[in-house]
């Protein structure tokens, strides 16, 4: 019997597990802080440009994103010219009109004409799609509209 | 020698380290907003005759497909038109505005009222472009109204508060002051110097 004892002694101590919750914790607030919701993934290139002028979006107000850009890598096969992007598919332009009659229905009727649309472009899009856009929201009446910008001096976006 | 089991390390102190990163966290992080340029598209309305305006009053910038800038026809650089667009807003032809400081040049704006600034683009230009030019003729508006709220803030005890503090203090909730009497100043000097500017299609 004593033969069998003996070997436990003088092995290696179990190393105590008391602080792993805490390398839990650790982990997990990192990640609750390097985490940025987003609402939509996004299949087109989209580094928006500087303005200094910029008022922040009101959230209180309901918001719908058009986003535009050229499709990022994955997505040649759309084209090298700058797409629309609704939700989380390419659109087209005569697109544009539905889905803000979409994200109209899902709104409580009191809010829908504090509806605004964020234009999300990307600098390097043409103002044409642009302008084709803007001419779609004022067939459906959506007036209100932000062209989303990053914060900086604007005179950097021309090179 | 027998061996020696390790001595354990004390974890009481693990918990009070994670929270001092957790409060650090907390305290540094900042929600993203989104911010831009917020604008007004016209409502498209049929079989109405288009107002007159004089051609003194309308200041054109032209962007075109090479993202050349053209103000009134001329060539610009995008650095120059802030100040070209104080000029043009703060003339005061007609000598009807008290509270402007402009050259009261008869071949210009008669006041910032009538006074409108028509920004067209080519399907060319390049979003970039279009966006420091909206980016400019905004803070042309603004250092205006900026002018005037720090004119007529202090009489209503707003002092040391441009235009564009003003409206951010209105909508933060921890402002303490009066908000009524801050959202007429606001409105006030929205009225004076009102942002006419219209993208043509």
């Amino acid at each position: 019997m004593s033969k069998f004892k003996k070997k436990s002694d003088g092995g290696t101590p179990a190393i105590s597990t008391a602080s792993l919750p805490d390398i839990v914790f650790m982990l997990l607030f990192f990640f609750m802080v390097a985490t940025v919701m987003r609402e939509n993934s996004l299949k087109i290139k989209n580094s928006l440009p500087v303005a200094n002028q910029v008022e922040k979006l009101d959230k209180k107000n309901p918001v719908s994103y058009i986003y535009m850009g050229k499709p990022s890598a994955g997505y040649e096969k759309f084209g090298t010219e700058s797409r629309i992007q609704l939700n989380d598919q390419f659109a087209e332009l005569s697109e544009v009109g539905a889905f803000i009659g979409a994200e109209r229905a899902a709104l409580r009727e009191e809010l829908i004409p504090f509806l605004t649309v964020a234009l999300k472009v990307d600098k390097d899009a043409n103002m044409g799609i642009v302008g084709d856009v803007k001419q779609e929201l004022r067939k459906v009446n959506a007036l209100k509209i932000n062209y989303t910008t990053g914060v900086g001096d604007a005179l950097n976006n021309i090179k | 020698m027998a061996k020696r089991s390790a001595p354990e390390v004390n974890a009481g102190s693990m918990a009070d380290i994670a929270f001092l990163l957790l409060i650090f966290f907390l305290v540094t992080t900042t929600i993203e907003k989104d911010s831009g340029l917020n604008r007004k598209l016209p409502p498209i309305e049929e079989d109405v005759e288009p107002p007159i305006i004089k051609q003194r009053n309308i200041f054109t910038v032209l962007l075109n497909g090479k993202d050349q800038l053209l103000v009134e026809e001329d060539l610009m650089e995008i650095k120059d038109l802030r100040a070209a667009a104080i000029e043009f807003l703060d003339n005061n032809g007609d000598e009807t505005c008290t509270y402007c400081k402009g050259a009261k040049d008869t071949s210009s704006s008669d006041n910032p009222d009538k006074a409108i600034i028509s920004l067209k683009n080519d399907r060319e230009t390049s979003y970039a472009t279009y966006i420091s030019v909206q980016n400019e003729l905004v803070a042309a508006y603004n250092v205006l109204r900026n002018r005037r709220a720090l004119e007529v803030g202090p009489p209503q005890g707003f002092n040391d508060m441009n235009f564009v503090e003003m409206q951010r203090n209105y909508k933060d909730a921890r402002f303490v002051g009066n908000k009524t009497k801050l959202k007429e100043v606001i409105n006030q000097i929205k009225v004076e110097f009102p942002q006419k500017l219209s993208e043509v299609q």
